[in-house]
């Protein structure tokens, strides 16, 4: 494990020594993706820590969240240029995305895991990952199996902080996610709804004779981990520029890894998480001394791996050895 | 005859006529495609070629194959593994560096029957090979288990799901490792060596062999499966399935028990691979994808998980739908209907909602053993008191 901390960290620090200018470049984008991974990352831990179901089909949601804003803001709004009034429609389109992530992931909730809820686990589990290629299946039907560019509305202009550039489309990924992720926590911590959330996650028995209606409080989690999925969906369609099918699969597990790189169940645990793993990626991909692109997705999967074996509650999170 | 004597008695007599079938519709394979559709007129020979190639035949003989040993851990264990398409390739990876002129700086030839002039590289024998294939398999099987399986059983999908995906991206970017072309990248390793089997030569496209030999690999992992479900490491594993609280009290090892069936499920895997490279005569990394895992999955599913007969049946239907039925039947439907739905493009569909719909209407598949129905059909203890409907709990 320390063996581990100290290659990785004399990975950074030799390339943060011998150019500390792109060094920070690489940083600013791997913040920028790691907010929208913990945007994803924030609907796995929700829901694994209502119902203890790892959500295969949430990386998917995410997917069809980001055709959904293609298809509304690019294709019907006709929004593909930088401009106040594109700007304004874009704010709408967000709203409406949230919202259509949110009915989505509650009907999958409604019509499969439901049903599931009492059955042994491996049922659930077996039954998400059927909807994760039911979900690619309608994705790939909506925008073909190629990858679509998606033409932004956010302006191309950088700008320059100390020799450092920052996109402007980084600014307003950060200005929107971060109130957004700001919300979501608010609602889980503060608001009566999320302590009925956190009390059904605990024990449904115990809450529900203290007068929780279980049900609607896990469609009230299904919604919310939807929304999430949804603003990342849009934002991700407007500062990457592309969308397409298979783009779930491979997001969902990042987002996974973040979610239990933070401490699966703990929602400061998902953000940390996806920040962590953004940063790494971006390393990965961009430090002139690094293994490179190809080698991006290994990355991710054996920080995953390594996690399992030497840490597997996560930075923030508790032990989960199984319990007898 | 006691009662529990007489259900042995009447599993063995059903198993023995499971076997007799299997057995015959294999022998009727092989001399239809040697003896009669050489010598039947074209039409007849175009309807086979179209619907029941010997080559589709001969793959789904290695999708039974690896759908048995995906169903020793998912159908015997109760552990959920959706990254088994590693095990596949790792299997054939290894019948492309011992089989094959690729790895040319080593020159070894260990009764093997290398093509002639291509002397270079390791030429093992092909039993050789097959057993080295299960044991490397079952060496990743250790690795990737041994940590994950100590950890809540969901954590074990998630860790081999990444796995499947892993193992794959190494071979399609392994092309250069540290300078050294590990496994040729997307090109694949090509060439494998004809096989000698006691002195008979299976040629490339000497099909009727190599199906007969693919078959008698299913076979002896049918026989496997059946044996080991009832040996006491498959009672061990049934038990565990059931109920993990219970079996511990009893006795079972949990860790150890749950590791041996990943680490023998992959060697299912393994063998599998090695089977399919040689049937191809290579390995190509482009090949192991995600969708893979899932259709076998499917298969396990579908026939019901835990009844080798079952997952065999499962394993037909669903391989040759995925194979040749959604292609054949699609056509039939365009040209009948004069409409022009793409049908393969439904493929996701198809074993998306497969999957889903199983799982909420008949969760012990279609072909179960009563042990299995009453497991999947079990609600929980806790549940039996449970109000399910909320609104009973104001109108009490």
């Amino acid at each position: 494990m320390f063996l581990v901390i100290g290659v990785i960290t004399y990975w950074l620090g030799s390339n943060l020594i011998s150019d500390p200018r792109a060094f920070l470049q690489v940083s600013i984008n791997g913040i920028n993706n790691g907010l929208l991974y913990a945007l994803i990352a924030l609907g796995y831990t929700l829901v694994y820590g209502i119902i203890e179901l790892i959500n295969f089909a949430h990386g998917d949601l995410f997917m069809l969240c980001s055709v959904f804003s293609f298809a509304v803001l690019t294709e019907l709004f006709g929004a593909k240029a930088p401009g106040a009034k594109n700007f304004a429609l874009l704010l709408v389109v967000l709203l409406l995305t949230m919202i259509f992530g949110a009915i989505v992931n509650v009907t999958i909730e409604r019509v499969a895991y439901r049903r599931l809820r009492n059955a042994p686990k491996l049922a659930p589990l077996i039954t998400a990952v059927g909807m994760s290629f039911v979900l690619q299946w309608i994705g790939l039907k909506w925008v073909g199996s190629v990858p679509v560019n998606v033409n932004t509305v956010l302006p191309a202009t950088k700008y320059a902080f100390g020799g450092i550039e920052v996109a402007s489309k980084t600014l307003v990924i950060f200005a929107i996610t971060i109130p957004v992720l700001i919300l979501l926590v608010f609602i889980v911590t503060k608001t009566r709804r999320g302590r009925a959330m956190r009390a059904t996650a605990q024990d449904k028995d115990a809450s529900r004779l203290m007068g929780i209606n279980v049900n609607q409080t896990i469609s009230f989690t299904f919604a919310i981990a939807g929304a999430a999925a949804g603003a990342a969906g849009i934002m991700w369609a407007q500062t990457i520029g592309t969308v397409s099918y298979n783009l779930g699969f491979q997001l969902g597990l990042i987002a996974f890894t973040s979610a239990v790189l933070g401490g699966v169940g703990n929602l400061y645990g998902a953000v940390l998480g996806g920040l962590i793993v953004g940063l790494i990626q971006a390393y990965n991909d961009g430090l002139a001394v690094g293994p490179g692109q190809r080698w991006s997705q290994t990355m991710v999967f054996t920080i995953l791996i390594l996690l399992m074996v030497y840490r597997p509650g996560g930075l923030l999170g508790q032990s989960s050895q199984e319990k007898v | 005859m006691t009662k529990i004597e007489a259900a042995h008695h009447a599993v063995g007599v059903n198993n023995k006529k499971w076997a007799i079938g299997f057995s015959t519709v294999v022998g009727v394979i092989f001399l239809l495609n040697v003896f009669v559709l050489p010598n039947a007129n074209t039409q007849v020979q175009r309807f086979f070629n179209a619907w029941f190639s010997l080559n589709s035949l001969a793959e789904i003989m290695i999708w039974i194959l690896m759908a048995l040993g995906l169903n020793i851990i998912v159908g015997y264990a109760g552990l959920l593994d959706l990254g088994y398409v590693a095990f596949w390739a790792l299997g054939g990876y290894v019948a492309g560096w011992l089989m094959s002129p690729f790895l040319s700086q080593f020159q070894v030839n260990f009764f093997g029957n290398p093509r002639p002039g291509f002397d270079q590289g390791i030429h093992f024998n092909v039993f050789l090979v097959l057993i080295l294939g299960g044991v490397f398999t079952a060496i990743w099987g250790i690795i990737i288990g041994g940590p994950t399986l100590r950890l809540k059983s969901d954590y074990l999908a998630l860790v081999t799901l990444g796995f499947g995906e892993i193992i794959p991206q190494f071979m399609l970017n392994g092309s250069d490792i540290g300078g050294i072309n590990v496994t040729n990248g997307a090109q694949g390793i090509g060439g494998l060596d004809q096989p000698k089997i006691f002195g008979y030569t299976i040629g490339t496209f000497d099909l009727p062999a190599k199906f007969l030999m693919v078959s008698l690999m299913a076979g002896a992992m049918i026989f496997f499966s059946i044996r080991l479900r009832d040996g006491r490491l498959g009672r061990a594993w049934l038990a565990i399935r059931e109920d993990e609280l219970a079996a511990s009290m009893m006795g079972v090892p949990l860790w150890r028990t749950k590791f041996s069936s990943y680490a023998i499920g992959a060697v299912g895997g393994g063998i599998g691979g090695v089977g399919f490279a040689i049937l191809v005569g290579g390995v190509y990394a482009d090949r192991f994808n995600f969708v893979i895992s899932i259709i076998i999955l499917a298969m396990v599913v579908l026939g019901g998980m835990g009844n080798v007969w079952g997952v065999v049946v499962g394993a037909t239907v669903l391989a040759w739908v995925n194979a040749v039925g959604l292609v054949q039947v699609g056509e039939l439907i365009n040209s009948t209907f004069d409409t022009k739905f793409n049908f393969p493009s439904y493929q996701f569909l198809l074993f998306g909602l497969l999957l889903v719909l199983m799982m909420l209407f008949r969760r012990e598949g279609f072909l179960p053993e009563a042990r299995m129905r009453m497991v999947m059909n079990e609600e929980k203890l806790e549940d039996v008191e449970k109000v399910t409907d909320d609104k009973k709990i104001g109108s009490h």
